[in-house]
């Protein structure tokens, strides 16, 4: 197992700190020796190409891949104590629950809350305002009674992001919320990312959209196995690193290097 | 022709058929609501097998004059556990890992029927004894019901978030591997209360029927659940009176209920029966 690194205290800035993170799958090596730090309000675009390990990033984020090396703090805390203080919320790349299952979109939007329930998990006054508030932000408010497969794949993704947003968590991890979105949907969802930095949230998003990391990333980690730039947008979203993180292709300006499609 | 009044009243006056009809009632009831977590989660070939995984652990449980429900524990939730110890650790796959488990410790129960002599009647515990079950084993499958039923009450959010999507369950805190387990305890002991009343080949209809009748009617759990109790409820209530005045078999007539249940809502049911989606058809083409 790794070192043992105290996490530094509970103050605010940096709310996460990965250090000389490597995962594996067997004997194949996902990631190696990361080490990124993401400070409070800002978003971080993480950019890399199919199978560069921006999932199995948020994964080891969220403890569902587990470390072979390294370190994750998060708020200064250990990933399972901040998800059990509703630190964190994740939505991942591509939802695997049963479409077809007997739950409204308002119910799914409420397990968001389920952590800070009590035991037999009774919604509060409180409970169903943030339900109300994470839909109506999503614009899904007035699609509440739906059954949660009678949504499109755009209003999915919102329902899925409404119920993170219902979490309240400071902070959100995002795998490729774009991922096959209608235009309203991700106009949407760009304005609101900008909202949560507003608010103070800190953001990971992973993208292919390169429009996005110019337009609303504060920072931005380049990976291919491991962290290969990583930083300020303007410093590092260079067409030399982009060349780097791709591959060639990327210098000659040919339209879309990178991959569009599920990665 | 019967008079409805005699046909409704008369079994009442057996003590026999009061215990027969308050049993398989308060299981049927249970365990249709236990289904609806079977259906959902897709357990109900586990729920197939923890149903025979149990023989073992009753016939040992009775020849050392344990509780059954202690040794039907021990054996429903042990044969969950080898079968996720040979999935992870060979290359053969669940449903294969499933079928080698179950019947090997359905195996081994047979062999121990046959050779431990106790008062287990084997024919008792294949096709259910819900006529004659004795005052200790209705005292202990009441209990147990009531367990089932109090777990699946008080946890039955965690559970359907479990059902639904167990990796925010995690993201959020919540332990999965905990609700994994109660689960499969509460399948575990609902299968061997079920086992009393329509015995071990029949007893998985309970653990999957009503749940899979109730979610063609509705799209909403809470609803499921009622919808999935009512008809447990009825078809034991029904299934025991028809039995008794058919002199049919219990077992298959309660469950004979339940599957008519099931057809009836299979063709008629309003949005995803048969005929429902056929009146909808010319609309959406
Ligand atoms: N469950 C898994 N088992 C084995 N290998 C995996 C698994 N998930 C991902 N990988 C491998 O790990 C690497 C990184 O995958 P992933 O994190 O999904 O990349 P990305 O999200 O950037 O497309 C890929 O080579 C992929 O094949
Ligand atoms: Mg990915």
């Amino acid at each position: 197992m790794g070192t043992v690194r105290l996490c530094p205290g509970a103050q605010p800035p940096p709310r996460i700190v990965v250090h000389n993170l490597s995962v594996s799958y067997g004997s194949v090596l996902a990631l190696s020796k990361v080490s990124l730090q993401l400070k409070q309000g800002i978003i971080c675009g993480l950019v890399g190409m199919n199978g560069s390990g921006k999932s199995t990033l948020f994964k080891a984020l969220m403890g569902f891949a587990r470390p072979s090396t390294g370190t994750i703090c998060i708020n200064g805390q250990s990933v399972a104590q901040a998800q059990r203080h509703q630190m964190v919320a994740y939505v991942p790349q591509a939802e695997s629950v049963d479409w077809d299952f007997p739950l409204s979109v308002a119910d799914v939007v409420m397990m968001g809350r389920y952590g800070s329930m009590g035991l037999l998990r009774i919604p509060r006054s409180c409970d169903y305002e943030a339900v109300r508030h994470s839909l109506e932000r999503v614009e899904l408010w007035p699609l509440r009674h739906r059954q949660i497969g009678e949504l499109s794949g755009g209003q999915r993704k919102r329902a899925f992001l409404a119920r993170a947003l219902a979490q309240g968590a400071s902070i959100l991890l995002l795998d490729e919320p774009f991922n096959g979105v209608d235009v309203r949907t991700e106009r949407l969802m760009a304005h609101l990312f900008r909202a949560f930095r507003y608010e103070q949230r800190t953001l990971l998003i992973s993208t292919h959209d390169m429009g996005h990391i110019t337009g609303f990333c504060d920072q931005v980690v380049l990976i291919n196995k491991t962290v290969l730039a990583y930083g300020e947008t303007s410093e590092v979203f260079t067409q030399e690193n982009l060349a780097l993180t791709f591959g060639g292709s990327v210098l000659d300006r040919s339209p879309s290097p990178y991959d569009q499609t599920n990665g | 022709m019967m008079d409805i009044v005699t046909w409704l009243t008369e079994p009442f006056q057996h003590v026999f058929m009061v215990k027969a009809l308050l049993v398989s009632s308060v299981v049927g009831g249970v365990c249709a609501l236990l289904s609806c977590f079977m259906t959902l989660k897709g357990w109900a070939l586990m729920g197939d097998a923890v149903s025979h995984a149990v023989l073992p652990g009753v016939v040992i449980a009775y020849a050392l004059g344990l509780p059954f429900a202690l040794g039907a524990f021990v054996f429903g939730v042990g044969s969950v556990a080898i079968i996720g110890l040979i999935k992870q650790s060979t290359r053969v796959k669940e449903d294969t890992a499933i079928g080698l488990v179950f019947t090997g410790f359905f195996a081994l129960g047979l062999v121990l029927v046959s050779k431990v002599r106790s008062s287990v009647d084997l024919s008792h515990i294949l096709f259910g004894n819900v006529l004659g079950i004795p005052p200790q084993d209705l005292q202990q499958t009441i209990v147990i019901a009531v367990l089932v039923l109090l777990v699946l009450l008080v946890f039955r959010r965690d559970l359907i978030l479990f059902c639904f999507d167990p990796t925010h369950a995690q993201s959020i805190g919540i332990s999965t591997g905990f609700l994994h387990y109660l689960l499969l305890s509460s399948l575990s002991l609902a299968a061997v209360a079920g086992l009393q009343t329509v015995g071990i080949i029949l007893v998985v209809a309970m653990l999957v029927t009503p749940g899979a009748t109730a979610y063609l009617l509705t799209d909403s759990f809470l609803t499921m659940g009622w919808l999935a109790v009512a008809s447990g409820v009825f078809s034991s209530v029904v299934g025991t009176y028809v039995s008794y005045w058919s002199d049919a078999s219990p077992a298959g007539c309660i469950v004979l209920v339940q599957t008519l249940l099931f057809v009836a809502a299979m063709v008629l049911a309003p949005k995803h029966g048969l005929l429902g989606r056929k009146t909808i058809r010319p609309f959406s083409r």
